[in-house]
């Protein structure tokens, strides 16, 4: 018989580690440690995932060929703005296709001039130039369009961090997956929807002029219902001026809380973009009503006051991602960089829209290709469930044990507990994250964990069948059973490994506490159980052992 | 010593037509389980097809022919609906034929606000995977599964001989099969956490065996005079009764989870519950037998030691 002692101390100290370890994991004792000994101790503990805890998981995809038109799309503004600088009429410039600009242009003497300009844009290249004699094709470098494609999700992600940020999650989860792929991952947030758009909306902040001339002659109506959008912009396809397009202002009755919508004749051309801004804040106007202050940069600034200084009198719309927010007559022009964006929203839109304006516009919409929801009341039943159905499987199994083999049961039973402990300073050093499905790792380690013990005290059985002595009988058993407990086990970690290696979330969840508990119930039952009965022999000379 | 058996003395091999045609039953059910999933007439989980749930509890308990015919009356009509006793709770899974853009989640809460203004709710937890996903998950699963077969042959081979590792290897399709195709048989959904489920109780079912097979393989080098079908048949024996402790002790966990764990883990803990037990059964039944299909190799057995 080996000596007890270093094994005993082995044991005390796996029990006191494992104990340090979890510490963290249940936050009231935890606070209530003096500050010294906060510092020397582990600080994190086991995380709830998101199924415990309630919160959102979001994986969405960057709609890249859109980031790329929509960088084509600036390209076509600053031309046409170069070429009215420049006072070369043409007849329009626009995009054709995903990465094609066309500019056309009566006079054909123009051609080379224009030809000439395209040294201010080097991610062009002009093709198809001797087609015709009016007109010239760009199209987007290859490299650029990848260029764009990558930084596009590079600053999507840059993007949905600062919202995510000033919107107060507390350990949000933002990262890149695979190619085009961003996870998002809030825990406990409460108005999840409000969270989903948040991050999803695109925000670009466009400053555009109303079509004044051609407004009364399209005859649009004054305020339609909500969802007739449609309608009216097939009725009016035909009619619409060159240049022109429709966008609606959003509107809601005071009195019947029922939504409506204004159209609005819009040209298409942008004459400031969101990203000149510095600073958005919500204020409260004098009937109590929310509304954003912006503030541009110098440039911003510079820029603002020249659009406006042109079109006093004339009306401005300040649209958001396509939808018109409001469309005010400009009194006067407007210095000192500064606007005011005012509509129909509460405190709480006002104050979003101006998180969005303040972190920026993402660089193409997002998809969200996958979105788990999990409310804080499911969360908080499912931990109760998971803790209950434990205990009822830790107490039964606990009591077979100690029914079907009296002491030696016993003995298992202080094993079990022994694992369990283990198993969760494990997951707490490992700051693993708690799944439900690893909490149902965590009762089947239960349920496993005990057959080690089984198979060594049914070897044991048979070697006193045999006659041999208690001592001889306990050191036997466990010598045969070994190799058996070891092949057991090492064919459920595999298939814990692959689980591991191939599951996702809650999947993972279940491998870790699957494999640890694996490896926890090896240790405890090759070790702990066997060196209390060495300890028994060793002090009492056991003869009559109760299995 | 309190035992569950006592000594005892089962002709397990003499049974082995019976066994094996309740076992071929039960693994023709699971491969056309499997077929009917390939050819996407089963019953997949949105995980894996893609689509939306959304799972709402209210103050008041609802009738969910009521709920069907709201959602009905809303364009919602392939709805499915399953509810949680007395919870009050309803879950509502719409497949993938409409993508995540639609907002059908959303949707589902707008008919339920509207069509139920007396009966509060909260959503519980909404869930939407586009199909991209669940083809990606669907792929996962599959190496997940293939990977671990692969290595839990591979090891039994090593420590066994490459006989008992296919043999083994066999019984675990067969439990996982059998599973299975219990599920097609019941329309209970194939989600992510049922196939994770099944790779579990194929890991479970493999120790099984191993147990069985590690006393088989002691007694046929001890005692060479019997024939092989009898000192398997011992072997069984002697380990009968640690064979259906282990198990009876996986299965009394797994009850208060299966009845008490919340309705997220009850499939997941009913299939590893019927896993265990044909675990139990395969290990004896089919694993066992399988060795003896295996032609000469009691004689080179023999030779070799």
């Amino acid at each position: 018989m080996k000596k007890v002692g270093g094994r005993l101390t082995l044991l005390a100290l796996v029990v006191v580690v494992s104990v340090i370890f979890f510490i963290p994991s249940y936050q009231p004792f935890y606070q209530a440690l003096p500050d010294w000994l906060k510092k020397v101790m582990p600080n994190k503990g086991i995380t709830l995932g998101l199924d415990l805890q309630g919160g959102i998981h979001l994986v969405m995809e960057v709609d890249e060929d859109r980031a790329v038109e929509i960088a084509v799309d600036r390209s076509v503004v600053s031309l046409q703005d170069l070429l009215v600088d420049k006072k070369i009429p043409v007849e329009s410039v626009t995009r054709t296709g995903p990465t094609q600009v066309t500019i056309q242009f009566q006079n054909a003497e123009l051609k080379a001039q224009i030809q000439k300009m395209i040294d201010d844009y080097p991610t062009f290249s002009e093709t198809e130039s001797a087609g015709s004699a009016n007109r010239l094709v760009w199209e987007l470098r290859g490299i650029e369009v990848k260029r764009i494609k990558d930084s596009a999700i590079n600053q999507a992600l840059e993007t949905i961090r600062n919202r995510i940020d000033q919107f107060g999650v507390t350990e949000p989860i933002v990262q890149r997956q695979g190619l085009k792929q961003i996870v998002v991952q809030l825990p406990g947030v409460k108005e999840p929807k409000r969270a989903r758009d948040l991050i999803k909306e695109t925000a670009l902040l466009e400053f555009k002029m109303l079509d004044e001339d051609n407004q009364l002659k399209l005859d649009l109506p004054a305020r339609i219902p909500k969802d007739k959008e449609a309608e009216i912009l097939k009725q009016a396809e035909a009619k619409l001026p060159e240049g022109d397009q429709i966008l609606f202002e959003r509107g809601v009755e005071k009195d019947t809380g029922r939504e409506y919508r204004i159209p609005y004749l819009v040209k298409k051309r942008v004459m400031l973009t969101g990203d000149v801004l510095s600073d958005a804040r919500v204020s409260i106007g004098q009937f109590n009503d929310p509304y954003v202050s912006i503030t541009f940069d110098a440039k911003g600034g510079r820029e603002f006051e020249r659009i406006t200084g042109d079109n006093v009198k004339k009306r401005m719309a300040i649209v958001l991602d396509n939808t018109i927010y409001s469309a005010p007559v400009i009194q006067d022009r407007i210095t000192g960089g500064r606007a005011q964006i005012t509509g129909t929203f509460s405190m709480q839109e006002a104050n979003d829209l101006a998180i969005v304006l303040r972190a920026g516009a993402l660089p193409a919409p997002l998809k969200i290709i996958q979105d788990l929801t999990v409310g804080p009341s499911l969360g908080k039943d499912s931990i109760e469930k998971g803790v209950q159905a434990t205990l009822f499987a830790g107490a039964m199994v606990a009591v077979f044990m100690i029914v079907y083999y009296r002491m030696s049961g016993v003995i298992a039973d202080f094993a079990l507990v022994l694992n369990l402990l283990c198993l969760i300073g494990a997951l707490s050093a490992l700051n693993a994250t708690l799944t439900l499905p690893g909490i149902a790792g965590i009762v089947l380690t239960i349920g496993m964990g005990v057959d080690s013990n089984v198979l060594i005290f049914e070897r044991i059985r048979e070697e006193l069948r045999l006659g041999k002595a208690v001592r001889l009988a306990v050191d036997g058993g466990y010598e045969k059973a070994l190799l058996t407990i070891v092949d057991s086990h090492v064919t459920t970690l595999i298939t814990g490994v692959a689980l591991f290696l191939f599951g996702t979330g809650p999947i993972k969840g279940f491998a870790v506490t699957l494999c640890l508990g694996i490896g926890i119930n090896l240790f405890t039952a090759l070790i702990g159980t066997k060196v209390i009965f060495d300890l028994l022999n060793q002090r009492h000379k056991v003869q009559q052992l109760s299995i | 010593m309190l035992e569950i058996l006592g000594k005892t003395n089962i002709d397990f091999m003499g049974k082995r037509r019976w066994a094996f045609l309740f076992s071929g039953i039960m693994v023709m059910l699971g491969i056309l389980a499997v077929v009917q999933i390939a050819r996407g007439s089963a019953n997949l989980g949105i995980d894996f097809s893609g689509g939306t749930a959304v799972q709402l509890k209210f103050d008041q308990a609802i009738r969910i022919d009521e709920a069907r015919k709201a959602l009905e009356a809303n364009g919602l009509g392939n709805a499915e609906l399953q509810e949680f006793g007395q919870e009050n709770k309803i879950l509502i899974r719409l497949k993938a034929s409409t993508t995540i853009e639609e907002k059908i989640a959303e949707r589902v809460v707008a008919v339920f606000t509207k069509e139920f203004p007396a009966n509060h709710f909260v959503v519980d937890s909404s869930t939407e995977i586009g199909p991209t996903i669940g083809q990606k998950l669907q792929q996962d699963a599959l190496i997940a599964i293939l990977v671990s077969f692969a290595g839990i042959i591979l090891y039994v081979a090593a420590r066994f001989e490459l006989r008992f590792g296919i043999a083994a290897a066999l019984a675990t399709f067969h439990d996982v099969l059998a599973v299975l195709g219990a599920f097609y048989l019941l329309d209970k959904e194939i989600t992510l956490l049922v196939v994770t489920a099944l790779l579990t109780l194929a890991g479970y079912s493999m120790t099984d065996t191993v147990v069985v097979f590690d006393r088989i393989r002691e007694n046929l080098r001890m005692r060479r005079r019997d024939s092989e079908e009898t000192i398997i048949n011992n072997a069984i024996n002697q380990v009968l009764s640690r064979t259906i402790v282990t198990s009876l002790t996986v299965v009394l966990v797994l009850i208060p989870l299966t009845l008490a764990g919340g309705e997220v883990l009850h499939d997941f803990s009913l299939a590893l519950l019927w896993g265990v037990i044909f675990g139990t059964y395969s290990s004896i039944f089919v694993a066992s037998p399988l060795l003896l299909l295996w032609p000469g190799a009691s004689v080179r057995l023999l030779q070799r030691s």
